[in-house]
């Protein structure tokens, strides 16, 4: 009997992640007989962020390193680190966004906390994953924690709604993963990627699984028409916890899906005609939606489909130039997205029964009454839209660029069409803070405290340095990129 | 010996008629066991095809998802209870506030 | 003789299965479930999965059936009839789209699949001697990820069943 040999080194920020969300669970038990205040949920929200600083700081040490593994299933290299760093900022930003919102409306803090950063965890893991019944494990962790915390308003009977559409389509598509994945152990007697990659027979068994497999990807990704549950569980969740999943999820599921279709054992000719069409619809869907929402949080919800539309332009053009592509955007779309959910999340007031869900009007005279503020939305709006020299601009440059580069002339044209359809609805919004008077109906329901004021000063910077750093950022996660392509 | 491709092809009758349930149901509570149901069949896939090639991976894999499966059925179950408190149905199409 | 087994068991599996979605009571679904996983259990056994099949029994129909039982037998009154008929256009796609998925991954099962007819698996390589091993050595991660997922999934119970508590009314008491 030889147990195997473990290189903690791996998954170091991982493990602090967890130690942490250990931590925060057991805090409930200090001075437990106490009144949860908000002065409590704020030192139980400082450890987790503390915690998620410090396993920041150990990808950040790890970048640049070579590539090491445990037994092949989970693997650090640099794609995973930078991986870890977008799910990190996206948590570092949404936890707070819960800071002051939280305590409104629960009790629980320890509970949030801990399973938000058990939600992280389930992500990182998700990226780093080179095998596919770890890659599951994963997979289910963060959905399972994104089931709870979608819930998590249990005043709310909406919120309640919302997990339980997020919770039923998340399980159906979670036995499509698993059937795809099963098919291609089938095929190829392994769930190693390497392996997959190896013995792959390139027959209907594998193109069958891996079709099985895309539709798991495609309900996580919220890529149309796997999208259904995404509105209702955006508007429904507690803000906070859609300003990150909308980001994180994404990220971790873009990444396994590179890693997945690297080992796929297919063409690129077979599946990237697939993605294309799904690229096309999902973009489209989710702007022409987008434009009818009377509902900001449902606004920003269909916005983020048709994101994850722009994104799987970068999953079409392949490995190297797609990839870098795809990262950048990640990055941007951490700072932009969450930015606007954080102003949306001011512009609501959760209650302890309900919440009043920020409408569109309620962004009227934003301008007039706290000018800064409007400044900052527009900043983020227009980012989202694509206007130079702002983040998102450059992100879907770069991911149009790479379509083109890599032959999909037509995709990229899709794509430059969509953005100005975008920029009707994120326009509307600006329009509507600057030119109008501001009415009873529009004035921020919640105050804004230091913690939302610091993350939307956060997210702010970054959308405004990643646009002038743009070339440079974009060479370094192109050699991340190069590594994992030729690897 | 039971050939494997009968033990699949069974399988995938069952994911079949669980997949065709989650469509076609509209109770909550029936819905979650046909996706129980769907699981349960890849379970079997998984632990016929461990059985043709020879190794363990299939039947690991397998015993995964089972954990998986009770993870999902704790959590599913207490969020429809949630729900049920709130209102009296566990009808989908009864639960709509969300729209848009 | 196994096969003759094997086909009684296919049988009832699939019996139950459709008793699952057929039932118009949620008690009988519960039940004809309860009957699929029983019979999934003893076909592990054929496949020379015995530990699985203890589990499977254990598990599937100790735990999950059961709370499933609980759960219909709690809110049994409230929920709303199965309504044949109204939802004839959905039910007709949906049944056409499952026949479709079908063909399509029985195809590609009896096409490409390898060795089709010779499993090749030891009488003994699912003993609970042999998972234990790889579980603990080659599919360790897996298997301390699934610690975190149980995890997560104890706190989501203790989240969700907690009586809601609001918080600021609390303060104003």
């Amino acid at each position: 009997m030889n147990l195997p040999h473990i290189d903690f080194s791996v998954i170091t920020p991982e493990l602090i992640v967890i130690a942490t969300a250990l931590v925060v669970m057991l805090a409930e038990f200090v001075g437990a007989h106490a009144t949860p205040s908000p002065t409590r949920s704020h030192r139980i929200a400082l450890i987790a962020l503390l915690g998620l600083v410090l396993a920041a700081l150990a990808a950040v040490a790890g970048l640049g390193r070579a590539a090491t593994d445990i037994q092949g299933m989970l693997v650090a290299d640099d794609l995973g680190r930078y991986l870890e760093l977008v799910v990190l900022l996206a948590a570092a930003l949404g936890l707070l966004l819960a800071w002051d919102y939280l305590p409104q409306f629960t009790k629980m803090h320890s509970e949030y906390y801990a399973l938000y950063l058990l939600a992280v965890v389930g992500m990182m893991f998700m990226g780093k994953s080179t095998e596919l019944i770890t890659l599951f494990v994963s997979l289910e962790i963060l959905s399972v924690a994104l089931y709870v915390l979608t819930g998590f308003h249990r005043g709310q009977l909406a919120a309640g709604e919302a997990a339980l559409k997020y919770f039923l389509l998340g399980a159906f598509s979670s036995a499509f993963f698993i059937y795809g994945a099963a098919l291609l152990y089938g095929d190829t007697g392994s769930t190693h990627l390497v392996d997959i990659a190896a013995r792959a027979s390139g027959g209907f068994l594998t193109l069958a699984g891996l079709a099985l497999l895309l539709v798991g990807f495609g309900f996580k990704l919220a890529v149309v028409p796997f999208h259904m549950w995404t509105p209702d569980v955006y508007q429904g969740a507690p803000t906070p916890v859609t300003a990150f999943m909308s980001v994180g999820t994404k990220a971790a599921a873009f990444v396994a899906l590179f890693r997945v279709l690297q080992a796929a054992g297919v063409s690129y000719a077979t599946w990237s005609l697939v993605l294309a069409l799904l690229a096309t619809l999902t973009m489209t869907w989710g702007n022409l939606a987008a434009l009818r929402q009377s509902s900001l949080k449902r606004m920003l919800a269909y916005s983020s489909i048709a994101h994850a539309g722009y994104m799987l332009i970068g999953v079409t053009a392949g490995m190297q130039l797609g990839l870098s592509a795809v990262l950048f955007y990640l990055f941007a779309y951490a700072f932009m997205n969450i930015g606007a959910f954080a102003v949306v999340s001011l512009l609501e007031r959760p209650g302890y029964h309900a919440t009043q869900d920020a409408t569109i009007d309620a962004a009227r005279g934003l301008f007039a009454r706290k000018p800064l503020l409007a400044v900052v939305m527009a900043i983020f709006l227009l980012s989202l839209a694509g206007v130079p020299p702002l983040a998102g601009f450059f992100g879907k440059l770069y991911l149009f660029n790479a379509a083109v580069q890599s032959g999909w002339i037509w995709l990229a044209i899709v794509g430059m069409i969509n953005s100005v359809v975008s920029a009707y609805y994120y326009l509307r919004v600006t329009v509507l803070m600057f030119m109008t008077e501001a009415d009873e109906t529009s004035f921020l329901r919640s105050p804004l405290s230091n913690a939302t004021g610091l993350a939307i000063a956060v997210a702010m910077v970054g959308t405004l340095l990643l646009g002038i750093f743009a070339g440079p950022w974009l060479q370094q996660l192109g050699q991340a990129a190069l590594a994992f392509a030729g690897s | 010996m039971i050939p494997t491709d009968y033990v699949l092809i069974l399988a995938a009758v069952l994911f079949t008629i669980g997949a065709a349930g989650v469509l076609v149901r509209r109770n909550a509570l029936i819905i979650f066991m046909c996706v129980e149901m769907m699981l349960n069949s890849v379970n079997l896939t998984l632990v016929a095809l461990a059985d043709l090639w020879g190794n363990l991976t299939g039947q690991v894999f397998a015993f995964v998802v089972m954990a998986v499966a009770a993870v999902e059925v704790a959590v599913g179950l207490a969020i429809i209870m949630a729900i049920v408190r709130h209102k009296d149905t566990s009808n989908i199409d009864e639960i709509n506030l969300l729209k848009g | 003789m196994t096969l003759i087994l094997f086909a009684f068991l296919a049988l009832i599996a699939l019996a139950g299965g459709l008793g699952v979605v057929l039932s118009r009571n949620p008690v009988h679904s519960a039940l004809s479930l309860l009957l699929n996983f029983a019979s999934i259990a003893v076909i592990y056994f054929l496949l020379h999965a015995q530990f699985l099949g203890v589990v499977q029994v254990i598990v599937y129909a100790g735990a999950i059936v059961v709370l499933f039982l609980f759960v219909v037998m709690l809110i049994g009154g409230n929920i709303g009839p199965y309504r044949h008929g109204s939802r004839t256009v959905t039910s007709v796609i949906a049944v056409g789209l499952a026949a479709a998925f079908l063909a399509l991954v029985v195809w590609s099962v009896v096409q490409v699949l390898p060795m089709s007819a010779t499993p090749v698996g030891a009488p003994d390589a699912g003993s609970v001697q042999a998972v234990g091993m790889a579980l603990y050595t080659d599919y360790l991660v897996p298997f301390e990820l699934a610690s975190l997922l149980l995890l997560v999934g104890m706190l989501g119970g203790v989240v969700l069943a907690r009586r809601y508590q609001p918080f600021a009314e609390d303060e104003t008491q």
